[in-house]
């Protein structure tokens, strides 16, 4: 235990010490007694047997698990990323137009496509391109793209935004035109800032690929699925499969950190929330 | 848009399940995360570490397994929602509707901590020791100095989480909640021609609670603004 101050606490003294060590060693042991009820009690309904695991030991099934589901899964995800960035980009410079007549359209858009869930897309895609599995993995892609299309195109706009005004001016004393000073000035830097907050927009179209599972969409969720109907081992898909998820996403989480670390510095990730806000700010 | 008019209760009764899923689940996870944040923030360092993994864990894991563990594993360790039986009007309330309250709790407790625990690293460490200066105890400090100005700054980003949930509820409809998303399913699957009257149809429903929900989130974030 570090012995500083934080807002909450001031730096403790030696007998709130010995007080906190007391508390820590009574929540291990707390924890400690739930995580052994939880193993016993899956233990008990036979979850750990060996011959319930032992699929995830077979070259040929990890090579499925791997293959027919971790890769389609990353594969639907990046198809979305690469979508919605173009998305992103378009509507996001839409909604800095000086017009209104462009303007508006993409703020209703970009609005429309927050406000919805991911899984309503997804259905109706996929019943828009024709409800059969061959189409599961497009409409799965489509959803993905308009939704984190949309929160890019905010992310877009409060990147463009968190570049210091002085640089658009001198631009424009330079005589420099609006397009001109979107692209070259502004956007360069924009994009620098944006990077960690497009990848942690990565993990989220990661995550939500899952929801496949209810359009019939290939990927781990599909995979987990056939492999514990022949098994019979639910848990042990279950666990394996979030893992899974989470390695990957923890690498991402890396990435977007460091990626902060050398582009962006001290200052915070972009944070957008999930509902606009009314502000108009044009450029 | 001609299926859903025709059949304006059933939608109706669609969203109804989807507001007493973001209700619910908004309180419950409202209560825990507040539990977590007080965990990673306190002087306990396995709480702490706790907190932290439960965050990690469940910020990385997608809502669907999670909905799937409360469907199939928690049943082995004893946790089943069989004794949920409650009838309000037209609205049951049974197993699902169980499982998905607690998913999504679970599942949205991880982002209201870190909504919470972002409120509170958001208020500087002079203005409590300013407070202690000023012989305030530690109670005092909390309650005059760092709680008002962590819960203000906390409103925006915890604002953000409840609109998520709004949309997550949508999740239920895999696992057998009639909510929504479900119904538009099967608006579709009734009236394959009009599934853009019905799309629309239920897009507007998400969107108005959307914006009720963020409308008062604004006006709440202005009220109570922090002057920096």
């Amino acid at each position: 235990m570090s012995k500083t101050a934080s807002i909450l606490f001031d730096a403790p003294g030696p007998r709130t010490v010995v007080r906190h060590r007391l508390y820590s060693v009574a929540a291990a042991l707390v924890v400690l007694v739930l995580v052994a009820w939880v193993l016993y009690r899956f233990g008990k309904a036979g979850q750990f047997e060996g011959e319930k695991w032992e699929v995830f030991t077979t070259p040929e099934y990890l090579s499925t698990l791997l293959v027919d589901g971790l890769l389609k899964t990353i594969q639907m995800a990046a198809f979305a990323v690469a979508g919605a960035v173009v998305f992103g980009f378009v509507f996001g410079i839409g909604k800095m137009s000086d017009h209104g007549f462009v303007r508006w359209p993409c703020w209703a858009v970009v609005e429309l496509f927050r406000a919805v869930p991911v899984l309503l897309m997804m259905v109706f895609s996929w019943y828009a391109i024709g409800p059969s599995t061959d189409n599961s993995f497009l409409a799965v892609v489509v959803a993905l793209t308009v939704y984190n299309g949309a929160v890019l195109a905010e992310v877009l706009r409060a990147g463009v935004l968190a570049v210091p005004r002085g640089q658009a001016e001198a631009a424009y004393a330079l005589g420099m035109r609006k397009s001109q000073v979107m692209l070259l000035i502004l956007m360069p830097q924009a994009v620098k800032i944006m990077l960690p907050a497009i990848i942690s927009q990565c993990i989220v179209a990661l995550k939500d690929t899952a929801l496949g599972q209810y359009v019939l969409a290939p990927g781990l969720t599909a995979v987990s699925k056939q492999i514990y109907l022949e098994f019979n081992n639910r848990v042990p898909t279950m666990l394996v499969v979030a893992l899974m998820y989470i390695g990957v996403n923890l690498l991402l989480t890396a990435l977007a950190t460091w990626l902060q670390r050398r582009y962006v510095g001290e200052k915070r990730v972009l944070q957008v929330s999930a509902a606009g806000t009314a502000d108009q700010t044009t450029i | 848009m001609r299926a859903v008019l025709d059949n304006f209760d059933a939608y109706l009764q669609a969203f109804g399940y989807t507001l007493f899923l973001f209700l619910v689940a908004g309180v419950l996870s409202m209560l825990l995360g507040t539990v977590l944040a007080a965990m990673r923030v306190g002087p306990v360092a396995v709480l702490r570490v706790v907190g932290t993994t439960y965050v990690t864990l469940v910020r990385n894991t997608p809502l669907v397994i999670v909905f799937a563990f409360f469907s199939f594993a928690a049943p082995d360790l004893g946790i089943r929602f069989g004794w949920l039986d409650v009838h309000i009007g037209p609205f049951d309330f049974t197993t699902f509707f169980g499982a998905a309250v607690v998913s999504l709790s679970l599942y949205t407790s991880a982002f209201v901590c870190e909504a919470l625990r972002a409120g509170v690293n958001a208020v500087s460490l002079g203005q409590a020791e300013a407070a202690r200066a000023l012989g305030l105890p530690f109670a005092g400090v909390m309650r005059e100095v760092v709680l008002p100005q962590a819960f203000r700054a906390s409103i925006p980003p915890m604002a953000s989480v409840q609109i998520a949930l709004i949309k997550n509820t949508s999740v239920a409809a895999v696992f057998g909640v009639a909510e929504a998303v479900s119904q538009m399913r099967s608006f579709n699957n009734e009236f394959g021609t009009q599934r853009y009257g019905i799309a629309l149809a239920f897009a507007i429903g998400y969107v108005l609670v959307v914006e009720v929900v963020s409308y008062f989130a604004n006006r709440a974030e202005r009220r109570y603004r922090v002057a920096t």
